[in-house]
């Protein structure tokens, strides 16, 4: 009720359509500072805006967001200009010069502000507002800038954006086409400095870098593909923007850009849980998934071996007896728990059966279908063995070792060759669906195998 | 006796930065520390609300458990596929936004200023003072700087050795079997809590100008780490003096020009180290061109 109420007022409507801009613009460049791995180097502009703000305060003493955003601007290109200076011309590495001068502006910004506020005229301007950011204070002209240079920046966005994408991925193979890497580099980094700027006054120095950060991060759990990531990243922003203007409008004294800043993450832990290709609850999922897809298959080719040993020993056509779980453990190297889990997966297949032995241990064998679904397994993982084996000799075949299934993947020529060498190696799986599993007894199948 | 004071915590606070962060520029975690500094003031506030008082130890607890939290979340989400960088920036933001709503939400009960979250109020420290036996013993906050100090000395003289060897070469480290994690995890709670303790007097930001830049002013200087440590703290110690003259020049925060202090003696190194030097190094390739004619 007290949330519609606010929007009645004309003067929260156009703070809400300032931030939902914000959002879309900071969500939309952050992309593409993100995958640049330049996160952080937005955290230092902002920081860096502070003593060009300030500079520009006392010049003019004017509070425009036009003229500050000048003043930002420039302390901003200094900023980038000592990053990469401090890096290439010394030894130190990248990292530490960002912090370096992330807190030597910031400490000059602070120096500028308390000076500001000290001396006499500037006691009620407001400036510290920056440093958390009051959605509120911002009045209409402001929020006229902040959509006009929103728009401008969106519309670049636009109209560069194959550009920008080479640049994020392969900036070498852009140069290579002859584009002007380095020119759109350093647009893209005013292009940054820009939006940074127009979200000062909302979120504040100290945040403004995680408007840029969260919604890209937040995206690219959701696609693979640029322009998904930067309409998703572009959204997410504007709802963070919209969920954080308003909550912080509920409370007095509650400043915007914390407000925003947890909307955000909290857009980013949804997806980080929840999101059904990268996130932490998939992954498990399909992590449990293979573990045991891997151990029904050691089991069921232990439990193949020791019937075809069997076989081979007992020299009659076919295997009448079972293999016991103590066995198949000891072959497969798993637990016995693990073992019984995976014949009772076997078992809700129908795969595999168990028989009473005379010592009183159950023992296990395939059923004809298990046979079915086992032969060719089987046969997969001896070719995949011999060709890891003889693989110089199958050098002219081309094979995707990431594929699960290695017959389909060869000509019957090969494919006849590699049988052979099987037999050679005495590889050949023994057991087939024709290979009798149970007695001939007279009184219930009538000698049909189950 | 109060500007005294005050430089005197002034120089307590650079020094234990200073001597924490040569580890933390040598092991490339600058921004981890940044991260750290500003992540920790949920766990100020949060200790405060619990404690109700303004006491070092349970502040010192909140700071060091949410500090090894921001670190531990770090690692946890770049495990998790998301880049370094961006795992710093979402995580500490994140935890700064929660320090400064909660700061916001109980403005009655929490005695911390917003203002004093950014850029401390080292100025105010000679009227804190601790009282023991009925004795002035002096600012509060330069005994709580100086403890940490202390203990930071302590366990880094301890452990030298290791830390010397992580800092440059944790896969040897590893290999004879030091345990690389564990003295992480140490130097990391050092970390936080000399933020905590120096957060009183330079705020959250700028200790991350004592953290990093007086040690990369030493890196600039010399190759070697014991020498790195010792210029690393007298830096601290110029950035303190000449901080508190320019700030009562000026009449503007004392930490802020303490930083802005720091940044003129990096540039100073910077240009004119005598090995590393930007300067030095153009005078020593043209004194080579001119000592070798055609």
């Amino acid at each position: 009720m007290s949330i519609l109420y606010t929007l009645q007022d004309p003067n929260t409507k156009w703070v809400l359509m300032g931030c939902i801009m914000l959002g879309i613009s900071s969500g939309v460049l952050g992309c593409f500072a993100f995958l640049r791995g330049r996160s952080l180097v937005g955290d230092a502009l902002a920081h860096a805006a502070l003593p060009g703000v300030c500079i520009v305060y006392l010049l003019t003493g004017s509070k425009s967001i036009g003229l500050f955003l000048i003043g930002a601007g420039v302390a901003g290109l200094l900023a980038t200009y000592s990053i990469t200076a401090i890096s290439r011309y010394s030894r130190i590495k990248e990292d530490t010069s960002l912090a370096i001068v992330l807190s030597v502006f910031f400490g000059i910004g602070i120096v500028l502000l308390t000076f500001i506020q000290h001396s006499a005229s500037g006691n009620q301007s407001g400036l510290d507002k920056f440093l958390f950011g009051q959605a509120a204070s911002l009045v209409h002209g402001d929020v006229i800038t902040i959509m006009s240079v929103a728009s401008v920046l969106l519309l670049l966005t636009t109209l560069l954006f194959k550009e920008f994408a080479l640049l994020s991925f392969d900036p070498g193979f852009g140069r290579g086409l002859g584009y002007p890497m380095g020119l759109l580099d350093g647009l893209l980094m005013l292009m940054l400095l820009m939006s940074i700027v127009i979200g000062l006054q909302a979120v504040g120095v100290v945040l403004v870098a995680a408007m840029l950060i969260a919604p890209a991060v937040t995206a690219r759990y959701w696609t693979d593909k640029l322009s998904r990531m930067v309409f998703l990243s572009g959204c997410f922003g504007a709802l963070s923007g919209v969920l954080g203007t308003l909550i912080s409008t509920q409370q007095e004294n509650l400043p915007t850009g914390p407000t925003i800043v947890l909307s955000a993450t909290c857009f980013f832990l949804f997806s980080l849980l929840f999101s059904p290709r990268r996130g932490i609850l998939a992954r498990l999922y399909r992590f449990v998934k293979l573990r045991n897809k891997v151990l029904v298959e050691d089991v069921m080719q232990s439990l193949y071996e020791s019937l075809e040993e069997l076989a081979s020993r007992t020299r009659v056509g076919g295997v009448y007896l079972g293999i016991s779980e103590d066995e198949i453990a000891r072959k497969s190297g798993k637990s016995p728990a693990q073992v019984k889990r995976a014949l009772a997966e076997l078992r809700r297949r129908k795969w595999v059966v168990e028989r009473e032995k005379a010592e009183g241990q159950a023992a296990w064998t395939f059923t004809s279908e298990g046979m079915k679904a086992a032969y060719p397994f089987i046969l997969n993982q001896r070719l995949w063995d011999l060709y890891h084996m003889t693989q110089n000799q199958y050098l002219h075949v081309q094979i995707d070792q990431s594929r699960e299934e290695l017959a389909p993947q060869l000509t019957d020529e090969v494919l006849a060759q590699m049988l052979a060498q099987l037999e050679a190696y005495d590889l050949t799986p023994r057991l087939t669906e024709s290979t009798p599993l149970y007695p001939m007894t007279g009184n219930n199948q009538g000698g049909v195998p189950l | 006796m109060n500007a005294l004071w005050i430089i005197l915590t002034g120089s307590l606070v650079a020094a234990s930065c200073g001597f924490l962060g040569c580890f933390l520029i040598l092991r490339r975690m600058a921004m981890l520390g940044d991260a750290i500094s500003h992540a920790i003031l949920p766990g100020i506030v949060i200790a405060f609300l619990l404690s109700g008082s303004r006491d070092i130890m349970p502040m010192l607890i909140g700071a060091a458990v949410v500090g090894l939290i921001t670190v531990l979340i770090v690692q946890l989400l770049s495990h998790h596929g998301v880049k370094t960088d961006a795992a710093i920036g979402v995580t500490f933001t994140a935890l700064f936004s929660v320090g400064v709503i909660l700061v916001s939400l109980f403005t009655a009960q929490v005695d911390l200023d917003l203002d004093c979250v950014l850029y401390g109020e080292i100025a105010y420290v000679p009227w804190d003072t601790w009282q023991w036996a009925g004795i002035d013993m002096g600012p509060r906050a330069a005994w709580g700087v100086g403890g940490v100090f202390l203990l930071s000395l302590l366990v880094i003289g301890l452990f030298f050795k290791q830390f010397k060897l992580c800092s440059f070469d944790p896969a040897l480290a590893a290999a004879i079997g030091i345990p690389v994690v564990f003295f992480h995890y140490l130097l990391m709670t050092l970390v936080s809590l000399t933020t905590v303790a120096a957060f009183e007097s330079v705020g959250a930001i700028l200790v991350v100008a004592m953290l990093v830049v007086p040690s990369a002013t030493a890196y600039l200087l010399t190759d070697k780490l014991h020498r790195m440590l010792w210029i690393s703290m007298g830096v601290g110690v110029l950035c303190a003096v000449f901080g508190y003259a320019l700030a009562s020049w000026l009449d503007s925060s004392i930490a802020g020009a303490m930083t802005g202090v720091s940044g003129l003696l990096f540039l100073l190194a910077f240009l004119l180290s005598p090995r590393h030097g930007l300067v030095t190094r153009a005078w020593t390739r043209r004194k080579i061109k001119v000592s070798e004619p055609a």
